[in-house]
């Protein structure tokens, strides 16, 4: 009962601070507010009861991405005056192309059962737990599992040689 | 027994809180001790014999000075910075074991505040979540020596993450676990990592060094070219829970690092009180706590000894020795341990 109550809670904190990070004026607040989002989906990787992935999702994205993005926005110290010029009709098609997908959204989740009959069995699942996560990346998925490893690999190695493309003259 | 199992857990974290705040505290007072003994100094001496109140001395000055916030700071932000260096400092020893179970008042108690099978995970988690109290600090205070340095800060520790994680992948590896708990028994007596991975402890300890901020690896606080880097516009204890915030990392750093590599609170001979379980976890505590301050020791005569590298041999060090090394490392542990288990 209690966690039903705190998921929901988390849930809805969730989508206040990811409102957030498009209301903001700021950019670096954006992007701090879109740590804040990491946070909370965080703590609903644990309220189901998948704590490695609440970690690495910590790790990865509160903790490296989310510190590359603001690291690019300081540098850049955005401000109002040097903020490009947004043509009206491009705002005018981005909200259409944004209300399409949120009604593809709704479409999709139209039918969705909210509440839990009696009957119904309630899955506490524990594969988010690091020895079940393991055995099954590394048993019944190992092949997608390494193709997306090579696929990482690749993403490294192409981003190495674009930066060493251009010749650097600095010593 | 429920009621029970939470007044333990709430005293044990009062206590941890104390205790961290209180060694942190008097590592100030060690440090310039030692800085004075190696500089051939007296040092602080005024307050108290042998100036031991120092530390409450400059506690107390912290407190009295004016809190000034610079016009142009993003306030909200300013505040928050130093707040989070000090809550991500802090965090981490919730989930140190610091001992072998106590038997008190006819229960078992864990001298654990958090028992979570991925410990060492969580730690790499906060350490991670630890840049971003410097970086909001020095972008907050809208002065270009404080973002110098925050950005410094941020891209030294993420480049120092990467192979300190990769190190302690050997750890997890020869334990099997990522438990902190387990780690540390898999180490009883006097078989512990260091003797089976010095050049992991090795990698690790330069990665505590640059992830704390500290000498050689200080290039955010550098004063000579930076002021005071990313605290220069911060005053009174906003300041000082910055400054304050790098020994408790300090101390937690070493904790971490007494786990990992030494074994935490096991020591040799120690099957010699298997009968006494509460003298054993004293003794235990006791062993923890003199391998913490040895490791302290260490990171202040590194302080006072090796000068500050330059930015871009930091990175150099970062990226192409100690990952490749990091790497190497891990991959001979991997084949090791695959041997060892005769999965080939």
């Amino acid at each position: 009962m209690i966690a039903t109550l705190i998921t929901q809670i988390l849930g809805a904190l969730t989508i206040a601070a990811a409102m957030m990070v498009v209301l903001s004026k700021h950019p670096v607040r954006s992007v701090l507010y879109l740590v804040v989002t990491f946070f909370f989906i965080s703590g609903l990787y644990i309220m189901m009861n998948a704590q490695f992935l609440a970690i690495v999702n910590l790790i990865v994205y509160a903790g490296a991405i989310m510190v590359l993005f603001l690291f690019v926005l300081m540098l850049l110290n955005l401000n109002k005056e040097a903020e490009p010029k947004t043509p009206t009709l491009s705002w005018v098609i981005a909200s259409i192309a944004a209300g399409t997908l949120f009604i593809v959204f709704i479409a999709a989740l139209k039918d969705i059962v909210l509440v839990t009959r009696p009957g119904d069995q309630v899955a506490v699942s524990n594969i988010g737990l690091v020895k079940n996560l393991g055995n099954t990346l590394f048993t019944k998925y190992v092949v997608p599992f390494e193709i997306s490893s090579i696929l990482f690999i690749s993403a490294m190695v192409g981003a190495i040689l674009l930066a060493k493309r251009e010749k650097q003259t600095i010593d | 027994m429920e009621t029970f199992y939470w007044i333990d857990k709430l005293v044990l974290v009062v206590l941890l809180f104390v205790i961290s705040l209180g060694i942190a505290a008097y590592q100030t007072y060690f440090e310039r001790k030692l800085a004075a003994w190696i500089q051939d100094r007296v040092g602080p001496d005024r307050a108290g014999p042998f100036g031991i109140l120092q530390p409450i001395a400059d506690g107390v000055k912290m407190f009295m000075k004016e809190d000034f916030t610079p016009s142009n700071a993003d306030r909200w932000l300013f505040i928050l910075g130093p707040g989070i260096a000090m809550f991500t400092s802090l965090i981490t020893s919730a989930i140190i074991p610091w001992g072998p179970n106590l038997h008190l008042f006819g229960r078992e108690i864990s001298l654990q505040v958090a028992e979570i099978n991925i410990g060492i995970l969580f730690a790499f988690g906060i350490i991670s979540i630890g840049v971003y109290g410097i970086m909001i600090g020095g972008w907050a205070s809208n002065n270009k020596y404080s973002l110098f340095g925050a950005i410094r800060a941020s891209s030294q520790m993420i480049s120092y993450e990467l192979a300190m994680g990769i190190s302690a992948i050997t750890i997890i590896m020869i334990s099997g676990s990522l438990d902190l708990r387990e780690i540390v028994e898999s180490q009883h007596g006097i078989n512990w990592n260091i003797w089976y991975q010095p050049v992991a402890f090795i990698v690790f300890f330069i990665c505590a060094l640059a992830e704390t901020n500290r000498a050689p690896f200080d290039l955010p606080e550098c004063e000579n070219e930076l002021i005071g880097g990313y605290h220069t516009e911060y005053s009174s204890m906003k300041l000082g829970l910055f400054l304050f915030s790098e020994y408790v990392a300090m101390f937690v750093s070493s904790a971490i690092m007494a786990i990992l590599f030494f074994g935490g609170y096991n020591f040799p001979g120690m099957d010699a009180f298997k009968d006494s379980p509460n003298l054993l976890a004293i003794l235990g505590i006791a062993v923890f706590f003199v391998k913490i301050f040895l490791l302290i020791f260490v990171f202040m005569w590194i302080r006072w000894t090796i000068p500050r590298f330059r930015f871009d041999q930091l990175m150099h060090l970062g990226w192409k020795v100690l990952i490749p090394i990091a790497l190497v490392n891990m991959l001979v542990t991997g084949f090791v341990v695959a041997f060892y288990h005769q999965w080939f």
